[in-house]
């Protein structure tokens, strides 16, 4: 290809076969010889489907994309796709087409024209519809206006970053998504990455996480995710199953196209499945998921594995398909329903489909034989197809289940039965055998001699796994609220927790000591929180107190001649405290600043004076009995959101837990909607009558990667809504004098704003008992 | 004794036995034993307390019990009166004075404190001090107290004491097997043998979600109101939805499975 450019004239003059092409040639006035190479080719197809008219547009329109100026690649790329578009979805958008490619030429961007054309078949092939090319050429449109030469506020100058990349994923997309989910993917991109090469280029070329996470989310189809509570309920409510369920990724692994497997790790489906719609009628996503579950369940619950080493393949997949059958014959009998799902997704094969003489048969049979065996109205007449049915049904009748040992020497004298010398042709009918909602059958092998293939047996994903995946405590994901578009960023912050650093556990009781005398204080208040808790029980007929109002209401009853209520006393009852706090600090940069106040003489840190308060307040909870958890956060943009683990629920109030206190140290921003949503998460696990979120900070979030003030507030308040929506109280100590700005915005009426801030170690445990009272 | 006839089982009731409870009880009541019959809701407790006193010839005296009951609930009360006072047997007096099997229903219901007045009752003494009227009841002979009590649902708050339990000889209920519970079935409401074994297949599929989104699966009872409504007319369908499905969720996923479950069940296309 880059072997230079002949003297113009060779090329222009060179010589075609046809005379006509010659002609045509000679019109289209072009020099590159790449093109000259294929041109006769790409000619005879054209001419071949394209009307006199279609011809010329289809001359002319090359010849402008020749004198772009941008090399042999866009007219390559036109002539060589366009028949193919044209057929798939008519000639007729050639204009628009020709619409887009001026305007990426006008623009900047005249280097995503080859992209474009190069993609275009793919793309039409998949939308079918000259409408849907037109939303798809105006989503292009929109992307390149919007992306280009909007950086440091220059003047379409750049070219847009993503266009090019957008152009070579398209027929990916378009197989994903519609195109109004295109559309939204892109929206997402222009949106957030607009100013952002780097990152807009990752976005397109579907490198990032958070692109691959909207993909995801704008998919056709059924979506694991959204179903997955249905499917363990369907698992364990119709077949007593409860095993894991692990999707695997449909959408990056089109060559593999993976198939439903079973292993030690779980049941694995695909992430997403589309709505069939057969001739037997419409399934469901979900139903499809069931029909997938129910057939491996079935494999789990009446397969044995067999020995492999002596069959060949073609006797494995025979016996494959009569155990499948089985199987599905036995789920059938517990579930009639599933009959109909299964026939409407199993293929019906025609059957005189496929010639022997020229092709092997062997799937086409074996297909046949399937749908037969399972669909009494199967209306084949083949004599030895008739005849195994037969037999299977006779071997499946009696009760005393025939199992898989029984069925493979069925499977095994049919494949002698019915071999045929073309079954090795190198041909092979593929149509309508593809039977989607059977497992991989890999659990049915065992091979003695291997070794190795043994071990793979195992565990069939060592070898696939990523060293990634194993090494050290991954990230969670976090979304974050936008709250301009009103939706959230899906996977947006990448929150990292780790063991907060120990110091030395004698500093925490050395602060204990130096607040003796407050210890003392709040110890009596403790000790009069615990009995406190009484509960008054009123309408007692026998109790510890009277009633006045209900006494005085009988007694008027009394008087007036009518039944009084006996039940004139009350009586109290002490409950337990059923409490359950997580106290989550922030540890930002800006803790290191010191208290202000007159009160404050010794000149201490927020910081210093936060360790105080949170080691009385630890000390206090542990008095009460309370289970409380302890931990601390800083963010340095969102792909990192640190969330240190100083206290867990079930750790004693020790020396352990004292010296990660002691160590206590402050940096870094306050991206707190993540960390309120990673303390969440831990919270939501435990039970408790009362499960209490406090949070102590000294400012509003904020982060170096967020310009908008209101954004992360927005999210913020969005975090401890979703909190609330767990049963989990949110409630705000903030030490900034300033926070009336903000935390009524995020925490609503659960906040304090403590100005005195060297009043804190005292303020704290009385702020907890008030609430907990 | 007309009192005695005004509680009595007059109608054998249908029970259909699930093991050797039958003779266990009455060796049970043979000694006077009390009994505490434990298991899920609608699984027969209450029927078999009912069959068990018609096939002794004993009055049976039912309390469902609730929260807000009292001592004096079931002991009894003086009622005020223009000219006085009077005063009124509760349920548990009149079953120690007439000698009746006195079956509490869902005892943990009640506050704690109830519970301890039947302590006296449940220990070799058989009697019934009643403060107000400063009256000691010594139970009659043919006395019997039963109490019942689903350990299932019920919060850790309400446990029966250990002192209270430790009274008690108890059996174990639960859902019969399938085969005997679409005989129940088949038996209570007349419908044939291969829908009811359906209905119950649907009943165990939920039974399975219990702890996972149910607190409780669906019970014979439930059971046998879908039977009783296939039986009136109502496509099976609709009748498994409308007595079995409905009732016991609100979950939407929860609910989809049971449709699914149904569906798959009572095949809608021609076999
Ligand atoms: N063993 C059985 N023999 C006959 N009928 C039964 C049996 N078990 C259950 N049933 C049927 O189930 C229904 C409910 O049973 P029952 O009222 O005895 O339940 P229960 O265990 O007392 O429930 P709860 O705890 O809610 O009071 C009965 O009316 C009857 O139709
Ligand atoms: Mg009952």
């Amino acid at each position: 290809m880059t072997a230079g450019i002949r003297p113009a004239t060779d090329t222009r003059k060179q010589a075609m076969l046809h005379p006509q092409v010659q002609a045509y040639w000679q019109e289209i006035d072009c020099g590159f010889q790449q093109v000259a190479d294929v041109f006769e080719e790409c000619l005879y197809e054209a001419l071949s489907t394209f009307s006199r008219e279609e011809i010329k547009a289809y001359l002319e329109a090359a010849r402008v994309l020749g004198k772009l100026g941008r090399g042999p690649e866009p007219m390559l790329a036109f002539l060589e796709e366009w028949p193919s578009v044209a057929t798939a979805i008519g000639g007729d958008v050639l204009p628009p087409v020709m619409g887009l490619v001026r305007a990426m030429q006008k623009s900047p961007n005249g280097n995503a024209i080859a992209p474009f054309l190069q993609t275009l078949a793919a793309v039409a092939r998949r939308l079918q519809s000259a409408e849907q090319l037109q939303f798809y050429i105006d989503i292009a449109q929109d992307l390149m206006v919007r992306t280009t030469g909007s950086i440091h506020g220059h003047h379409t100058t750049f070219p847009s970053p993503g266009l090019p990349e957008f152009f070579a994923r398209a027929p990916f997309l378009a197989n994903m998504l519609s195109m109004a989910g295109v559309r939204n993917w892109v929206e997402y991109g222009v949106r957030h990455y607009g100013n952002h090469p780097e990152r807009q280029t990752d976005y397109f070329k579907l490198q990032s996480a958070d692109s691959r996470a909207v993909l995801q989310r704008e998919r056709h189809g059924t979506l694991f995710a959204d179903v997955e509570r249905r499917l363990d309920l369907y698992l364990r409510a119709l077949w007593r199953d409860s095993d894991q369920l692990v999707p695997y990724s449909t959408a990056f692994d089109e060559l593999r196209k993976p198939i439903p497997y079973y292993d030690s790790l779980g049941l694995r489906v695909p992430d997403v499945l589309d709505d069939a719609h057969g001739p037997g009628g419409t399934v469901s996503g979900l139903d499809r998921y069931r029909a997938v579950l129910a057939h491996m369940v079935g494999h789990r619950r009446w397969s044995r594995p067999q020995i492999a080493d002596n069959w060949s393949p073609f006797q494995r997949m025979a016996v494959e398909c009569f155990e499948d059958c089985r199987i599905e014959t036995l789920l059938i009998r517990e579930y009639p329903g599933l009959r109909r799902i299964f026939l409407a997704l199993h293929p019906k094969p025609v059957a005189d489909a496929c010639d022997p003489e020229t092709t092997s048969c062997l799937r086409h049979r074996l297909a046949m034989l399937s749908r037969a065996l399972i669909d009494p109205q199967h209306g084949y007449t083949d004599a030895d197809l008739l005849e195994y049915a037969r037999r299977f049904h006779e071997l499946l009748a009696d009760h005393a289940e025939a199992g898989t040992t029984e069925i493979a020497d069925l499977a095994l004298a049919y494949v002698a039965k019915t071999r045929r010398q073309s079954d090795q042709l190198a041909k092979v009918h593929f149509d309508d055998t593809v039977i989607d909602y059977r497992d991989d059958n890999r659990h049915l092998w065992q091979y003695i001699e291997d070794s190795d293939d043994e071990d793979f047996f195992d565990d069939p994903d060592k070898k696939n796994k990523k060293p990634s995946e194993v090494a050290g405590l991954p990230p969670r994901h976090y979304p974050e609220w936008d709250y301009q578009s009103q939706t959230y960023r899906p996977d947006w912050v990448s929150l990292y927790e780790s063991l907060h650093p120990s110091g030395n556990p004698a500093d925490i009781d050395r602060l204990l000591t130096k607040h003796a005398a407050l210890a003392k204080r709040l110890k009596r208040l403790l000790d009069l929180l615990k009995p406190q808790d009484k509960v008054r029980i009123r309408y007692q007929e026998e109790g510890s107190e009277l009633d006045l109002d209900v006494a005085l209401r009988s007694l008027i009853d009394f008087k007036g001649g009518a039944m009084p209520d006996p039940r004139i006393n009350m009586s109290h009852r002490t409950d337990g405290r059923d409490i359950q706090v997580l106290l989550l600090l922030d540890l930002s940069e800006s803790l290191n600043q010191q208290a202000g106040g007159a009160d404050n003489a010794s000149g201490q840190t927020i910081l210093e004076l936060s360790q105080e308060a949170v080691s009385l307040l630890a000390w206090a909870i542990d008095c009460l009995g309370d289970p409380l958890a302890i931990a601390g956060f800083h963010s340095n943009t969102r792909h990192e959101v640190r969330y240190q683990h100083i206290k867990g629920f079930s750790e004693r109030w020790d020396d352990t837990v004292k010296a990660r206190l002691a160590a206590m140290a402050a940096g870094w921003s306050t991206r707190m909607g993540a960390a309120l949503r990673h303390a969440g998460h831990y919270l939501s696990a435990r039970k408790a009558d009362k499960r209490i979120l406090l949070l102590l900070t000294d400012g509003e979030p904020s982060d170096i990667d967020v310009a908008d003030p209101e954004s992360l507030r927005a999210d913020a308040k969005k975090a401890v809504a979703e909190l609330d929506t767990q049963g989990i109280a949110t409630f705000c100590l903030s030490l900034d004098p300033k926070a009336d700005e903000y935390v009524r915005e995020i925490f609503g009426k659960r906040h304090l704003v403590l100005d005195r801030v060297a009043r804190l170690p005292e303020k704290l445990p009385l702020l907890y008992m008030a609430l907990t009272r | 004794m007309s009192n005695q006839d005004q509680y009595k089982v007059h109608r054998e009731p249908f029970y259909q036995a699930q093991g050797r409870e039958v003779i266990l009880y009455e060796a049970a009541y043979a000694a006077r034993l009390p009994v505490m019959l434990k298991g899920p809701t609608g699984c027969g407790k209450s029927r078999f307390v009912e069959y068990m006193a018609w096939k002794l010839g004993k009055p049976l005296i039912t309390v469902a019990c609730n929260e807000d009951m009292t001592a004096s609930d079931l002991v009894g009360r003086y009622l005020l009166e223009a000219n006085g006072t009077r005063w009124l047997d509760g349920p548990l007096t009149t079953a120690a004075r007439i000698g009746a099997i006195c079956y509490l229903d869902e005892i943990v219901e009640a506050r704690q404190d109830t519970t301890v007045v039947i302590h006296p009752l449940t220990d070799h003494r058989r009697v019934l001090p009643i403060d107000k009227k400063g009256e000691l009841i010594e139970a009659h002979a043919d006395f019997q107290l039963v109490i019942s009590y689903n350990p299932g649902y019920q919060s850790l708050m309400k446990d029966l004491k250990q002192s209270t339990k430790q009274r008690f000889t108890a059996f174990d209920f639960d859902y019969p097997e399938a085969a005997l519970e679409t005989l129940i079935v088949t038996k209570e409401t007349g419908l044939d043998e291969a829908s009811a074994a359906r209905l119950v297949k649907i009943a165990q599929a939920a039974r399975n979600l219990k702890g996972h989104g149910l607190d409780e699966g669906i019970s014979t009872r439930l059971v046998v109101y879908a039977a009783t409504l296939i039986r009136g007319g109502v496509a099976p369908q609709d009748a498994c939805r409308m007595a079995m499905a409905r009732p016991i969720t609100d979950d939407a996923d929860i609910r989809a499975t049971l449709d699914h479950a149904i569906d798959a069940t009572f095949d809608p296309s021609p076999a």
